[in-house]
């Protein structure tokens, strides 16, 4: 069977439009959404073949037409057939199912990061330059963009439908997701995983801008800090400097190349620095002491608040000379000739991307 | 092979002059009687009641759902009105539903038993089903509860201020009732077979009640830790759960969903013993591939146990154990797909009428294929993140369980109580609510997947306004379906002292209960039955049904 290619887009520019159908907004919407036709389309098999039994048999074989019922055993033959046959169809959409996930669960190495952190009943993004936003998440299409999110209370859900991305938000311990949009407008941001009160009011939007435009609002709604430097004075007011100060003889180990490195363990394993383990380092140092080094680090749980410990770990990440490279290479990459043009800007946002709320800035707050 | 078989006339029929019924009277002889068959009737009266509370939780939240804004009931009312609708329609309702009732009335008389294999434990489980429901009832009359269903934590432990351990107490009793009548009836179905009735004369509905007998035994105290360890977690923090403690959070789903995965087929397994009965009964023919419909049952018990992770792909477990939960739920999704196969192959070459069970039973076949097919949907990784937590998982899980198993559920009551009562319902007014409760439900439910695609996420008090169509036709087809639940809860009453006497075998059904009067003796049979024939022999019925006219006449 051949479908015009017109009409095709007729049909998918129609649907895309019809109230009954999210938008495509992001890379991953058009799999997804191929998917669900597919998976659409088998259950109309499944259920038409299932309904012509039903009713052909009812019809044909009603008492009035047939008063005598004839006794049949069954049939391995039929048996093996729709055991079979479903079995097929299932693998076919286990396969796709499983590439589909590890597509969306799996971020490209070039993404930019963005932290969030959920609580009842509100969602706060930090961008790593330094711009906080609460109920609203403004990021820059035809880019990657990664989101490490944890909660600081109980389970949320971050959820974007019109990019066909969700991912639970965790209380002690980060998980991430990424997408890339597509098109720019405003989207709506969900917590889907119930969580007290006012659950259905925490929503937001997502803002995708061009990135000329996500450029000027960065530039315009920035805190002034990155989040980094709130990290280094948080590193600094904590006390960490005076064990972690990179000397030789210092008790703490050096962490200026710690991030995304192999590290010994005293118990003898090895694990990555990543952000959930320089997390963990913080808030149980016992438990992940390096090789070489004694126990003696103290506990930073219940002092440093969910905000603060993205700061440092973004600090610590910036120690890192390879990320900080990697990282000047993104934004370039992102902006051309747009670094230095941000100061004079008024933080204006473009069109109905406006709408959300930046939050005061707290430079790494420490609690009590 | 073929057989004819005409329906015995009723009008000549009368009703025994001693019966389980009437044996003994007082309210006495009820609460403390041992008889399966009062003790079903307990569980009809009690999982009745509850039906209706939880219905109308739902009639609440169908109604909130009318308007984009939370105009009529407070966020919190809101929480309260799903906790309770799901905890007492799950806990309350749908997990005794047919095994406590139906599964009671007839499990020991269809394999030819004077009682199930412990009475006591039986009432006792009734006894326990009710101090879970006070518990409940106490709750929900002192504020509510409003965790969800689901008892989540850290929302259960630290941040809710309602009666959470009231009403993890209750549940965790009434998992007990569930624990002591899957333990009745797979010590019954192993030991008290009559002579002859080996396993494989079993009906199907006793091969299905043994496999989610299975379920309940293995599952249910998982449940049981769970909720002590959520009730301790809030009391004394032991931190089990609690991250800041060094607990994990995500121990606690594992820890549920390894119950509340099983607790599905718990609940809709038994329904598919039902839907066998009724499909060979009504189409005069013995069900297509008995075996192949038997051990499929066994087979979703034990695949069953092995997809809990399933309820968790977003949740980061790891890639590769998703992997592998999914490619369990695609397995587990074909033993369905046998059955519904096999239970339409069935009405090949029969003889089909079409009264109210049978109705039932294609509405059964139906909307659980629907509701089965979703299912895949949601065991294939990629799809489920975007489908997940949101009115798609709603409608689906409605399709499998009230779609499937209450259409199951009122098949039985409607296809037994010419047993369990002497008297048949109205038969046309049955039909009515039977097709009523179909487009109803069909309505309620369908727009729902179509909101759940679009983003809607589930336990949303308010939501965006373009949402707003879809939620007014799914509202619409509520008030439907409630109409059609309404019916059986008239007639149903009215046919006792009014419907016509039923006779022993109202149906020309071949297991062993119909061959016995209605209402049935107390000790069912008069004497210890003998098995010499298969399960739905419909050639052994007609022989003997020629043979008993010749002898009378």
């Amino acid at each position: 069977m051949h479908i015009s290619p017109v009409l095709w887009q007729f049909l998918v520019h129609w649907l895309t439009n019809s109230a009954l159908f999210p938008p495509e907004a992001s890379a991953i919407s058009p799999y997804m959404d191929a998917f669900y036709f597919f998976l659409c389309a088998i259950s109309a098999v499944g259920l038409i073949a299932v309904a012509i039994l039903v009713f052909g048999f009812s019809i044909l074989y009603r008492k009035e037409k047939s008063p005598v019922a004839t006794q049949i055993e069954g049939s391995t033959l039929l048996e093996a057939t729709w055991t079979i046959i479903p079995l097929a169809l299932f693998m076919i959409c286990f396969v796709w199912g499983a590439l589909l996930y590890f597509r969306i669960y799996n971020p490209p190495t070039n993404a930019m990061n963005i932290y969030i952190v959920g609580k009842q009943w509100m969602w706060k993004a930090e961008h790593p330059g330094g711009q906080h936003e609460i109920d609203s998440l403004h990021i820059p299409i035809n880019r990657p963009v990664q989101l490490t999110m944890i909660s600081q209370d109980v389970f949320h859900s971050f959820s974007i439908p019109a990019f066909r991305v969700k991912r639970e938000v965790i209380p002690g311990r980060y998980s991430t997701v990424w997408f890339e949009a597509t098109a720019t407008g405003t989207y709506h941001l969900f917590c889907t995983q119930y969580c007290g009160t006012d659950h259905s009011a925490m929503i937001g939007e997502v803002v995708a801008m061009t990135p000329d435009d996500y450029q000027k609002w960065a530039a315009g709604s920035t805190s002034g800090a990155s989040l980094a430097q709130n990290g280094e004075r948080l590193f600094a007011s904590l006390g960490c400097n005076s064990c972690h100060s990179g000397e030789a003889t210092a008790r703490g180990p050096n962490l200026s190349q710690v991030y995304g490195s192999r590290l010994q363990l005293a118990d003898g394993s090895t694990v990555t620095a990543n952000d959930a383990f320089l997390r963990e380092a913080i808030l149980n140092p016992s438990t992940h002491v390096m090789q070489g080094y004694a126990p003696i680090m103290p506990t930073y749980q219940g002092q440093v608040s969910e905000e603060g410990l993205i700061d440092l770990v973004e600090y610590i990440k910036n120690l890192n000379s390879n990320y900080r490279i990697q990282q000047t290479l993104t934004t370039s990459q992102l902006a051309p000739g747009q670094a230095g043009a941000s100061s004079s800007g008024t933080p204006q946002v473009n069109g109905p991307a406006r709408a959300g709320r930046t939050a005061p800035s707290v430079p790494g707050t420490v609690n009590q | 092979m073929s057989t004819i078989v005409t329906l015995p006339n009723q009008e000549e029929a009368r009703l025994p002059k001693l019966s389980y019924l009437n044996s003994e009277y007082g309210l006495k002889s009820w609460l403390l009687t041992g008889d399966h068959k009062r003790i079903a009737m307990l569980y009809l009266i009690s999982i009745t009641f509850f039906f209706f509370l939880g219905g109308a939780f739902a009639g609440l939240i169908r109604l909130e759902l009318l308007t984009p804004q939370p105009d009529l009931v407070a966020s919190d009312t809101y929480n309260k009105l799903f906790t309770m609708h799901g905890v007492i329609m799950i806990f309350l309702f749908l997990v005794p539903s047919v095994p406590a009732t139906v599964g009671n009335f007839v499990i020991p008389i269809m394999v030819g038993a004077k009682d199930l294999a412990f009475p006591k434990i039986n009432l006792l489980s009734w006894y326990l089903y009710v101090a879970g429901a006070c518990f409940l009832v106490y709750a929900l009359l002192n504020g509510g509860v409003d965790t969800g269903w689901t008892f989540t934590t850290p929302l259960s432990t630290h941040y809710l201020n309602t009666h959470v351990i009231t009403a993890a107490m209750g549940v965790f009793i009434a998992g007990f009732s569930s624990i002591f009548t899957g333990l009745n009836f797979i010590v019954t179905i192993h030991r008290m077979r009559c002579p002859g009735m080996t396993w494989f004369r079993l009906p199907l509905f006793c091969w299905s009640h043994y496999a989610a007998s299975i379920l309940m035994v293995l599952g249910t105290p998982v449940l049981a830790i769970t909720l002590v360890l959520v009730m301790l977690e809030r009391t004394v923090g032991i931190g089990v759960f609690d991250p800041t403690k060094g607990g994990d959070p995500l121990l606690f789903q594992h820890l549920f969903w390894f119950y509340s995965h099983p607790a599905v087929y718990i609940m809709i397994l038994p329904g598919m013993g039902v839907i066998s009965e009724v499909i060979s009964t009504f189409s005069r023919k013995r069900v297509f591939g008995y075996t192949a419909v038997a051990f499929s049952s066994v087979a979703i018990a034990v695949f069953g146990f092995f997809v809990w992770a399933h309820h968790m792909f977003i949740m980061g477990v790891s890639n590769y154990s998703a992997l592998v939960f999914s490619l369990l739920t695609m397995l587990v999704a074909v033993p369905s797909a046998i059955k519904i196969f096999n239970w339409a192959a069935t009405l090949y070459k029969g003889s089909l009428t079409f009264e109210t069970p049978m109705l039932y039973a294609f509405g059964f076949m139906g909307l659980f294929t629907i509701g089965g097919l979703t299912g895949v949907f949601l065991g294939s990784l990629g799809m489920d993140i975007h489908l997940t937590e949101t009115y798609f998982i709603v409608a689906h899980f409605h399709f499998v369980m009230v779609g499937g198993m209450l259409m199951a559920y009122l098949a039985g009551v409607h296809f037994w109580w010419p047993k369990m009562t002497g008297r048949m319902y109205p038969e046309s007014m049955s039909q009515l609510a039977a097709v009523t409760t179909f487009i109803g439900f069909i309505l309620t439910f369908f727009p729902q997947f179509i909101v759940g695609y679009l983003g809607m996420p589930r336990r949303y008090h308010a939501y965006p306004p373009e949402f707003q169509v879809l939620n007014v036709l799914s509202t619409a087809g509520a008030t439907v379906l409630g109409i059609g639940y309404l019916l059986p809860m008239l007639y149903m009453p009215w046919s006792l002292k009014y419907g016509k006497i039923a006779g022993s075998n109202p149906w020309q059904a071949t297991g062993l209960e119909w061959q016995i009067q209605s209402p049935p003796l107390t000790e069912n049979f008069v004497d210890i039955p003998v098995m010499d024939h298969e399960a739905y022999d419909y050639e052994w019925l007609a022989h003997k049904t020629e043979h008993e006219v010749t002898t009378v006449g």
